[in-house]
């Protein structure tokens, strides 16, 4: 089975955010970037098929030489190949989407496996993308699937529920959490991941259909009023639920 | 601008996160709004003239398809020549959107929470990184797609309603448009979930235990709340995955958002900054949960939960 993992490199969640100069983006000086936590599970998905089926993992990534440091941890998992389509960070949504789904033209995976959602635009886009782009099946935030022959059955959650869904290879999955548990890559794996070539290809990005106008860090406008535990104290946030906030 | 807004079918009509994209669309005083409905039944339409739109398209589909729905979508829209797509941002219109936008060719814009004229333009704004700062952003292109964040947005009726006309949009699919099928949906029978309930009630790692989570479910049944749950109790097993709220779990924006024993990691705080109402109880005052709350109680929740069930339960009548 050809199995591609696309994973992104986002900054550590308890990144404290500032806006930079442009005015647009974030201040990324003295901030740490991770493998963005839900392509761990769409990494160890990628080794678990491999491991049942056989066949090889590629992991991508598109962004800067700095996004090789992730590819390293794919490597160090356990992928077989790792591949950077470098971008200068002028791509939005669909631009990446569109180098993901150039380099997967040239691989012709049977299965494209994606996080659920980068933790920092959070769009919940690219596996419908992706999948709209090379033609193929998506679905996103799966919680259990299975393949059987080239037939797929997947659950996702949905509001108050779950979905089953089928679909058929090939096809585009964005792992929800809880559809495995990560692995973590062994010393010497991390060790060998480090001298381990890295192929690099150059994304040919078009005008971006979404731009930026202008960033800020939200106003809370939040009242405040920390009470005591006392009778009177609690009977007190009654009142004000009931008669200020109106929300009882 | 012309817009076309995506309208979900629920058990009694329309989805109210579909109504609130309907509000959200007049708001921008558009000279056309026509809704569309893909499966359903026709009928189902009807209340949206409360809401303020008449002219109504209907693909009748007895089974639900992601990949056919944005294909019938993205042909009325061409159809019409519309160049405004607004749907909800929930699991069925995050899932489907992205794709009308490639196939109109349209800027998608994922997770807004206002939408705006800015000197002839539409300007959205969304949270990013965890809800740590918000951006404004707009397309480039000639068609743009809107995914709104549902309950972020209100849905008001018209002053007037009208009558609704439902017609029949019949799209030219193939059997590619339905390689994706939903084959059965489970409900959580008896279980109001975080993502439709307009209050919610959070236990956290504070309940020290599974077998003491009845206080947190007892003053949800007083509030008519949904049960949510941080990621350390999830992760410890006392309780299932779907009612987690936060970065790995849920993003909710009920009008009240109750945290219980939470301490408010920033991973929490993600999943719940935008609720309308913050209330937390918790006996540390230190806890960054105070800092985003409006309402605290500093106390042991073992102590005030209870008390505070039985006062609202005065209120509520429940």
């Amino acid at each position: 089975m050809n199995i591609l993992v696309c994973v992104s490199q986002v900054p550590d969640t308890t990144t404290k955010v500032a806006v930079s100069a442009d005015g647009k983006t974030i201040e990324k000086n003295g901030v740490k970037f991770i493998l963005n936590p839900y392509d761990e599970y769409a990494i160890e998905e990628g080794l678990q098929l491999k491991e049942k089926f056989g066949g090889s993992v590629t992991a991508l990534t598109v962004g800067n030489d700095s996004a090789k440091d992730i590819l390293r941890t794919a490597l160090a998992m356990g992928a077989d190949k790792a591949v950077l389509v470098s971008e200068n960070g002028t791509a939005d949504t669909f631009g990446i989407a569109s180098a993901i789904a150039d380099y997967a033209r040239t691989l012709n995976p049977d299965i494209v496996i994606l996080g659920r959602q980068s933790i920092d635009y959070d769009s919940f886009a690219m596996a419908s993308m992706v999948g709209e782009l090379l033609d193929i099946p998506s679905i996103s935030m799966v919680s259990s699937w299975s393949i059987e022959g080239t037939n797929i059955t997947a659950e996702r959650d949905i509001e108050g529920g779950k979905e089953v869904l089928e679909a058929a290879l090939p096809c585009v999955i964005s792992a929800q959490k809880g559809l495995n548990n990560p692995r973590y890559p062994k010393l010497p794996d991390i060790m060998k991941a480090k001298s381990k070539p890295i192929d690099t290809t150059t994304a040919s990005v078009s005008e971006a259909r979404v731009i930026t106008k202008g960033m800020e860090l939200p106003q809370t406008q939040r009242r405040g009023i920390i009470l005591g535990d006392g009778e009177n104290d609690i009977s007190e946030l009654v009142r004000l639920l009931h008669e200020d906030a109106k929300v009882i | 601008m012309k817009i076309i807004v995506l309208l979900e079918p629920s058990a009694n009509g329309i989805k109210r996160s579909s109504l609130e994209c309907v509000t959200a669309a007049r708001n921008l005083g558009a000279s056309t709004i026509i809704g569309y409905m893909y499966g359903g039944e026709a009928s189902s339409a009807n209340i949206a003239g409360e809401y303020g739109i008449n002219d109504i398209a209907h693909t009748p589909s007895s089974e639900y398809s992601s990949t056919a729905a944005a294909t019938s979508l993205a042909q009325f829209v061409k159809s019409e020549g519309a160049d405004t797509v607004i749907v909800a941002a929930n699991a069925a219109g995050k899932e489907m959107a992205p794709r009308v936008a490639v196939k109109l060719g349209a800027g998608y814009i994922a997770d807004c929470v206002s939408l705006s004229v800015q000197s002839g333009n539409l300007e959205a704004s969304r949270p990013v990184y965890a809800g740590k700062a918000k951006i404004t952003v707009s397309v480039t292109t000639q068609t743009a797609v809107y995914a709104l964040r549902p309950n972020v947005f209100t849905a008001r009726k018209a002053e007037t309603p009208t009558t609704v006309t439902v017609r029949t949009f019949t799209p030219q699919l193939t059997a590619n448009d339905t390689r994706v099928k939903v084959k059965n949906i489970v409900r959580n029978e008896g279980k109001l979930d975080v993502l439709e309930a307009d209050i919610i009630v959070s236990g956290g790692r504070g309940l020290k235990g599974p077998e003491n989570f009845h206080l947190v479910e007892n003053l949800a049944v007083k509030l008519g709340a949904a049960v949510g749950a941080s990621r350390a109790v999830v992760d410890a097993g006392w309780r299932p995955h779907g009612e987690q709220v936060g970065q790995t779990g849920k993003t909710v924006s009920p009008n009240m958002y109750v945290a219980c024993g939470i301490s408010g990691a920033v991973q929490h705080l993600a999943g719940m900054s935008s609720s309308k109402v913050i209330v937390a109880v918790n006996k540390d005052k230190e806890a960054p949960i105070f800092k985003v709350a409006d309402y605290g109680i500093v106390g042991d929740v073992f102590d005030v939960l209870p008390k505070l069930a039985e006062k609202i339960s005065v209120v509520t009548g429940k």
